[in-house]
């Protein structure tokens, strides 16, 4: 077979079990296709030998029968998971030359599946941005680009490594984690699928930690079914994170049949924004109308607190990531500044943190540090908390209501041109999170799904947001939506 | 049973220049949880490890590591709140206390603000001269415990030791009810003896297991019951913390030094600034620890790793039922079931192994006797030897068999001594050694009666004397114990001296 590393993971799967090729094959093939992707600057730490290891010990396995569900397929990890004995920095300074001793649950799961995995993927420093520009590697590049226009155009962030890994299929899928729609945007700028589940239902153990309320790891892929079939891998409870929930993870490739006659869906008046480009605005329509020839009924309906999640989401998760990250103060591990004579511990403090981390970084910590501060808690970090609950709860409503789910569009844009918005007001950049933020501070499981493109030839992507723990439904109308639309296109190779 | 009835103590006044001044005592208890595992992690708590050797991933607050919290430092928290009768909350929540400091890897302790597991009780604090204090409690949460940082072993570099990184530590919090340094130090004892008989916290202050934030205020008499009537603060003083102190003996120093700064510090028109300071007992003075510049704001907020810690009545419950008999109950007990006097049954009280040994001893015997012999002979010997009640070489069977023989007369209380001397260096049933050793008591009248006749032939002299001046009489008991080798009984002696020079 040729051009292994275009496969995505089902077609993978059931050509090595029937044995069309091996594990060793595609991976190298995906090893390969990595080398000759420098330009996209996706793979930050790359694990050629540790990946053909793995993938002989998958090879004998399925020649043995004896082959888990995702036996030899090989992806990509974003660098904030740790991995065992493999550099781990969650694109940052401060964690330089950091090599965890331990692997995280979930990329541990997807080991345990039989999984290969190619090295780590780049990102936003500590998953804050939304272009993957903050990364200490620089930023990874999208694959896509404007019709003829050769300028560089942002992957999306955080996950923007994953996100241009897999669009320019250097890797059947990888791995995502979503703070505020770190998976969903990078998918929608790529043309990929990208789910962010239930909060509590991937372990956040071992996973380098922005917001603990909001993080949550999901795959990225490049179908629905690819992301229901790498879920189920993920998922499963732990008990070394307490906010994992203790529930049965059912087979999600399995709840995939197409079919969403009845079903009722969702279209919030709220998300429709003053100022989204009409090709986004024509997209969602597309896409709604879509789901109704598909059998659902569409029906209008109101998420009142929406406006107020930006700006609450703008001060939970920099409260968290402020004290989150005072962990990286160079006495155990990564970067340590050079002490000058005199220096005492505030210094080296002071000096590794403002080596350490980017500006991005040091904003939010700054940022988190004020809003939680004696006389500010109750102004800022209460009253966002009571927003949260508040947008909790327009969701529970509309679930009450009988809605099974909600379609929005993914991003107010397009993928944009990298260094756009170096000069503009930081709140810009954070107004690429305006549809997928609600998601993460109610809880909820949210899809991205690619379903057009726009004149320039760019993809663009719609946001379905289901019901806690509902995944498997989620991703049956995800499925839906995807044979609807059926998006096909990849990005022109360049690179 | 009944309750015991104190008088209030005193109220403890030092007379500044102008005018006399009352102090107000709260103090926070640090009490380390008596579990072999950390609050967060399943590392060693074990004491004098090799440094480093006791961290998990999580104490060592590694990229991506998350808490989980050791179910068996919940139930001792909750056995501590129902030992000082407090309201146990079915919900706590944690929270994130943020500042920097190399020996706190996370950069933040986690800690319970604003939802602590246990809620309002109190604590009888007894002062030995029959007053006592009940002193409230406000509040009691869990907490880790930071790490060590050691800056004596190079003179560039400092090392950090997180073996105690997470350790499940108590904060017990009292109201500001105590009044004088006296009963500062009878409250963290009274304390300690609560945990040690709940098992909750080895109460060892040496190492640091179990130690005090003491804050100190002072006010003019009369605004101390205004506080109390409206429990509005205003009408106390400012109050200073001094930090973490592990000895009886420094507190109240620390509270005395600390209260007289305040007082010349008022009295010269000045005010005091809340603040936390450090007792440096060899200068005698109490320092503050940080500039107004460097006060931390610790920027507390609920733990995002750690969802809200609910617990159930029935848990509770069941716990309850297993507490065991605590100091106050136990001492009252005493009291009115062997007779004792208030000083015994404290003394008998102080901790478990004695009180067991005492019961074990004075069970179905003369529980006065048996107090006066266990306090007396062996704790004495016991101290003198450098023993605890736990290795004692005489059991209670032995030390009641010795009783025994008292009380049912063959052995005179001077005989008892030396057999207990016996049994204690060299062990043994009292009752054989006794016999062995020919030790009984004689109360044959007829044997005294002789020893008694050949005593007043033998010394004429002495007869003639002792009859002009009966106070003499006792020279004769003398010789007569002599002659009989200490055996004969006493009393019967007295009576036939007394009875023959009269004759």
């Amino acid at each position: 077979m040729s051009d292994l590393n275009k496969l995505g993971l089902a077609q993978a799967r059931d050509a090595l079990r029937k044995g069309d090729t091996t594990s060793v094959e595609l991976t190298a093939a995906c090893l390969s296709a990595i080398e000759a992707a420098g330009a996209l600057n996706a793979f930050v730490h790359k694990t050629p030998e540790l990946a053909l290891d793995q993938a002989r010990a998958a090879d004998a396995r399925i020649a043995a029968g004896d082959a888990p569900a995702m036996c030899g397929l090989p992806l990509g990890i974003k660098d904030l998971f740790c991995t065992k004995g493999v550099p781990s920095q969650a694109g940052s300074r401060i964690l330089e030359g950091f090599l965890p001793e331990y692997e995280s649950t979930v990329s541990q799961n997807l080991l345990d599946a039989g999984t290969v995995m190619l090295g780590k993927l780049n990102m936003d420093e500590f998953a804050m941005g939304s272009s993957n520009e903050t990364s200490v590697y620089g930023n990874a590049v999208n694959p896509w680009r404007r019709g003829n226009d050769d300028a560089a155009l942002t992957p999306g962030g955080s996950s923007g490594g994953s996100a241009a890994a897999v669009s320019a299929d250097l890797c059947l899928a990888a791995t995502g984690t979503d703070t505020g729609g770190s998976i969903r945007q990078p998918a929608a700028f790529t043309g990929i699928v990208g789910i962010k589940p239930t909060y509590g239902r991937c372990s956040r153990w071992g996973v380098v930690a922005f917001a603990s309320s909001l993080d949550q790891a999901g795959p990225m892929t490049k179908s629905v079914r690819d992301a229901a079939m790498m879920l189920t891998t993920m998922c499963g409870h732990d008990p070394k994170d307490s906010t994992s929930a203790d529930l049965a993870v059912p087979d999600f490739e399995a709840m995939l049949t197409g079919d969403i006659k009845g079903k009722q869906i969702g279209i919030p008046r709220e998300y429709r924004m003053d100022g989204m480009p009409e090709e986004i605005e024509t997209l969602w329509t597309q896409g709604t109308d879509m789901l109704r020839d598909a059998g659902a009924s569409i029906v209008d309906i109101t998420l009142p607190h929406t406006k107020y999640a930006l700006p609450a989401y703008y001060v939970i998760a920099p409260a968290e990531a402020s004290s989150n990250l005072a962990r990286y103060d160079g006495v155990r591990y990564g970067h340590r500044a050079t002490l000058g004579q005199g220096d005492g511990i505030t210094e080296m403090y002071e000096k590794t943190r403002a080596e350490g981390f980017g500006p991005e970084v040091q904003r939010r910590v700054m940022i988190g540090t004020y809003v939680l501060s004696a006389g500010f808690y109750d102004a800022y970090y209460n009253r966002a908390r009571r927003v949260r609950t508040l947008i909790k709860k327009d969701f529970e409503n509309v679930f009450a209501d009988g809605i099974d789910a909600i379609l929005t569009p993914a991003t107010p844009s397009a993928a944009f041109g990298l260094g756009d918005m170096t000069d503009a007001d930081p709140i810009q950049m954070y107004l690429n999170d305006v549809f997928t933020v609600t998601v993460n501070l109610a809880g909820l499981p949210g899809i991205s799904v690619p379903v057009g493109q726009d004149k320039q030839g760019l993809p663009m992507g719609l946001q379905l947001i289901g019901r806690p723990w509902d995944e498997g439904d989620l991703l049956n109308t995800a499925y839906a939506l995807e044979g609807a639309a059926g998006f096909v296109a990849k990005p022109g190779k360049w690179w | 049973m009944l309750d015991l009835t104190y008088d209030l103590p005193k109220i403890k006044t030092i007379a500044g220049a102008k005018h006399d001044w009352e102090l107000v005592i709260g103090m926070e208890v640090h009490a380390q949880i008596s579990s072999s595992a950390k609050l967060f992690s399943g590392a060693s708590t074990k004491f004098g490890a090799e440094p480093n050797s006791n961290v998990a991933f999580v104490d060592a607050a590694m990229p991506g590591m998350l808490p989980v919290i050791n179910e068996y430092c919940i139930e001792q928290a909750v056995r501590t709140g129902l030992g000082l009768k407090a309201q146990i909350n079915l919900k706590s929540a944690f929270d994130r206390k943020n500042y920097f400091y190399p020996d706190l890897p996370q950069g933040y302790q986690i800690s319970q603000l604003y939802e602590p597991i246990v809620g309002e009780g109190e604590v009888l604090v007894e002062l030995g001269d029959g007053t006592a204090r009940l002193v409230r409690i406000e509040r009691i949460h869990m907490e880790q415990d930071a790490g060590k940082s050691i800056h004596d072993m190079d003179p560039t570099m400092s090392f950090v030791d997180l073996n105690r990184t997470g350790v499940a530590l108590m904060e017990i919090v009292s109201r500001p009810d105590i009044r004088g340094p006296e009963e500062a130090a009878a409250y963290l004892a009274k304390m300690r003896q609560i945990l040690r008989y709940l098992g909750t916290c080895d109460g060892n202050m040496q190492n640091g297991n179990l130690r005090a934030d003491v804050n100190v205020s002072i006010c003019l008499p009369g605004q101390f019951e205004k506080y109390m009537e409206t429990q509005d603060f205003a009408h106390l003083g400012t109050r200073c913390e001094i930090k973490n102190m592990n000895s009886m003996r420094f507190i109240q120093q620390a509270i005395d030094v600390e209260a007289r700064r305040q007082i010349a510090i008022l009295e010269s028109g000045g005010t005091v600034d809340q603040e936390t300071r450090l007792y440096d007992p060899d200068k005698g003075e109490t320092r503050s620890m940080r500039s107004k510049e460097e006060a931390h704001d610790y920027r507390y907020f609920p733990d995002p790793d750690l969802l809200p810690l609910e617990i159930e009545q029935g848990w509770v419950d069941d716990i309850a039922a297993s507490l065991p008999e605590l100091p106050d109950a136990k001492k009252s007990r005493f009291i009115n079931d062997f007779g004792l006097s208030d000083y015994d049954a404290s003394v008998l009280t102080a901790d478990v192994e004695s009180a067991g040994y005492f019961e074990a001893v004075a069970q179905g015997r003369d529980g006065k006797l048996a107090a006066n012999w266990v306090i007396n002979e062996l704790f004495g010997r016991l101290k003198k030897e450098g023993h605890d009640i736990t290795d004692s070489p005489v059991s209670p069977q032995q030390l009641g068999g010795i009783i025994e023989l008292i009380t049912k007369g063959d052995i005179s209380g001077k005989i008892a001594k030396d057999l207990f001397e016996i049994v204690y260096s060299e062990g043994g049933d009292p009752a054989d050694i006794v016999e062995a050793r020919g030790m009984k008591q004689v109360t044959d009248t007829g044997a005294i009666e002789a020893a008694v006749d050949k005593v007043i032939a033998d010394n004429p002299a002495q007869v003639e004397k002792a009859r002009a001046n009966p106070k003499l009489a006792g020279w004769f008991v003398g010789q007569v114990m002599k002659a009989t080798g200490g055996k004969a009984n006493p009393k019967a002696v007295n009576e036939l001296v007394s009875k023959k020079l009269a004759g």
